[in-house]
């Protein structure tokens, strides 16, 4: 077994297993933080497939910012775990048949028939002077690059929309104008009386 | 014959794990010394003299320092998770150190000279702030969450303000390699990305001051309001820990400012007659990037000793509603610059 073979089954061991804990365990904190390592190993699994790029980004934009608030969050919830147990046995008819069927969905899309050995060929070794971030960057920006912008365009929509529709005027909250108060003067707050002395210092 | 075979399968491991003792070593002494220093420095901005009682002149306080705080005990909390309250200071220290793995200290002086440095290295700090939430929460205290919380707020401001402002570097030096990008700004001191990048490098240096958490953005400690914030149950050793990330990323944030704007490791006196041709001073050398680092880590010192504590709205503000607009502005003028070919920067 090659040194990288073993470095991928590593990864592969913990990347399930947190995957796992994450719908396992009981502490939503908890099941945050295995889903933080599951992204961590993952970014782990693309850089042997040589996407280093997608591989940091992963990191860069999961890790270290989407999972940093979705922690912010949960950490704010005071969540009793017994409730959440009770319709079990209720809900599992559901949960079946929504679970079969997504996995039903995943078999087709990503199955064997697609993604395996016989179907795709093995991509061949890239050299040292290799840059991911230049080969994704070229294909962006020739190839799709109207499929790139119309993306970004649905991400702004999305940003602004998100925004409209939380964003409330409320008449009754004072806000700062912080360039008001920048230019405040002493004169304007305060006002220096003279006074002469009340009575002879002894 | 077999332990010749044998050293050919370790000789690698053997060789990287040298080089990176050899880049740790003198990095925790530069954090117990800057630990000195900032002392000595604030002491004597407020007409202080400073530490000045172990060894000559103080020169052992670090040590001393070190020596005390591995004795005393590490108080877990009764109600604390203990496996993540053990688990934070590491989760903190960590990428501050494996963020150095990148850096480059002269033009053949680094660990691993990877295509995308840059990117390396925005990812691996903005993992720093989980030491911070993961030590707030396990804490079980309200004065540590408080911490955590404002922490968790903060950094994820003030990093996107932090990754536009890299954004600009790349564009500039034309890659995400970290050696590639000072040999980008040779020439002269105004070849230096400081220059057409101004705005970018003082967005970039004030986020990184917000980014470890440094006066003047110091709310996640903020001792007069939470106490000391995240870490506010910590002993002994595991609160030395945060610590030493505190200032192995402070040295580390000047470095890559010394690094991207500051030319690096290239010499200032290049490109003017008489001074260049200066025997060492004129040439590049490892001496000009710890000059330009320890010129960097002043500032933090002095920004500390000089400024009272940002309000919290005041942080989010300024993070959100003036650095992020000022960042995508300057890209979109960087933008057309290099489209223009404004030289000697952009030709």
């Amino acid at each position: 077994m090659d040194f990288e073979r073993f470095v991928f089954y590593v990864f592969a061991i913990i990347l399930i297993y947190a995957a796992g804990r994450v719908i396992t365990v009981r502490n939503p904190v908890h099941a945050a933080l295995h889903l933080v390592l599951a992204f961590f190993t993952c970014a782990g699994l693309w850089l042997l497939l040589e996407a280093e790029f997608l591989a940091i980004t992963l990191v860069l934009v999961y890790v270290g910012a989407v999972m940093v608030l979705f922690l912010f969050v949960v950490m704010m919830l005071d969540i009793n775990t017994s409730p959440l147990r009770e319709g079990f046995i209720r809900y599992l008819p559901v949960g079946l048949v929504v679970a079969s069927l997504m996995l039903l969905e995943m078999f087709l899309v990503v199955g064997a028939r697609n993604f395996g050995a016989q179907s795709v060929a093995i991509p061949e070794r890239h050299g040292a002077d290799y840059s991911n971030t230049r080969e994704l960057g070229n294909v962006l920006y020739t190839d799709y690059v109207y499929p790139f912008e119309i993306a970004a365009v649905i991400l702004l929509v999305a940003i602004v929309a998100a925004i409209a529709l939380t964003m409330r005027k409320r008449p009754e909250t004072r806000y700062q104008d912080p360039s008001r108060q920048v230019s405040v003067q002493p004169e304007d707050r305060i006002r220096i009386v003279k006074m002469p002395a009340e009575r002879e210092q002894s | 014959m077999m332990w010749a075979e044998l050293w050919d399968l370790i000789e690698t491991p053997v060789w990287i794990t040298a080089k990176i003792i050899a880049i740790i070593v003198p990095l925790m002494l530069a954090v117990a010394y800057l630990t000195f220093a900032e002392r000595k420095i604030i002491g004597y901005m407020q007409v202080r003299i400073g530490p000045n009682r172990v060894g000559p002149r103080g020169w052992l306080q670090p040590i001393a320092d070190t020596v005390k705080l591995l004795m005393k005990e590490v108080i877990v909390p009764t109600n604390a998770n203990t496996f993540l309250f053990v688990i934070a200071p590491m989760l903190a220290i960590a990428p501050a150190l494996a963020a150095w793995a990148v850096i480059p200290f002269t033009d053949k002086l680094v660990l691993a000279d990877i295509n995308a440095g840059l990117l390396y290295v925005l990812a691996v700090t903005s993992l720093g702030v989980y030491g911070v939430i993961i030590a707030g929460w396990a804490t079980n205290s309200k004065y540590a969450m408080l911490g955590a919380l404002r922490s968790a707020a903060q950094i994820v401001a003030y990093e996107i303000a932090m990754g536009f402002a890299l954004v600009g570097v790349l564009m500039a030096g034309g890659s995400l390699n970290l050696r590639e990008i000072v040999l980008a700004q040779q020439g002269s001191i105004l070849h230096w990305f400081w220059l057409p990048l101004l705005p970018l490098f003082l967005v970039y240096f004030i986020s990184g001051v917000a980014e470890t958490n440094r006066a003047p953005f110091d709310v996640a400690e903020g001792e007069s309001e939470i106490v000391a914030g995240f870490h506010v149950e910590y002993s002994g050793m595991a609160f030395a820990i945060f610590f030493l990330a505190e200032y192995a990323n402070m040295i580390l944030i000047a470095t890559l400012t010394a690094l991207m704007f500051a030319g690096g490791w290239l010499s200032p006196l290049e490109g003017i007659p008489v001074l260049g041709a200066i025997p060492v001073l004129g040439s590049p050398g490892i001496f000009w990037l710890l000059a330009k680092i320890s010129f960097f880590l002043f500032f933090f010192l002095w920004f500390r000793a000089t400024f009272p504590r940002y309000r919290y709205d005041q942080i989010m503000r300024l993070g959100w509603k003036v650095f992020i607009p000022i960042t995508i502005v300057w890209l979109v003028v960087e933008g057309l610059a290099i489209m223009a070919g404004i030289g000697p920067w952009f030709d």
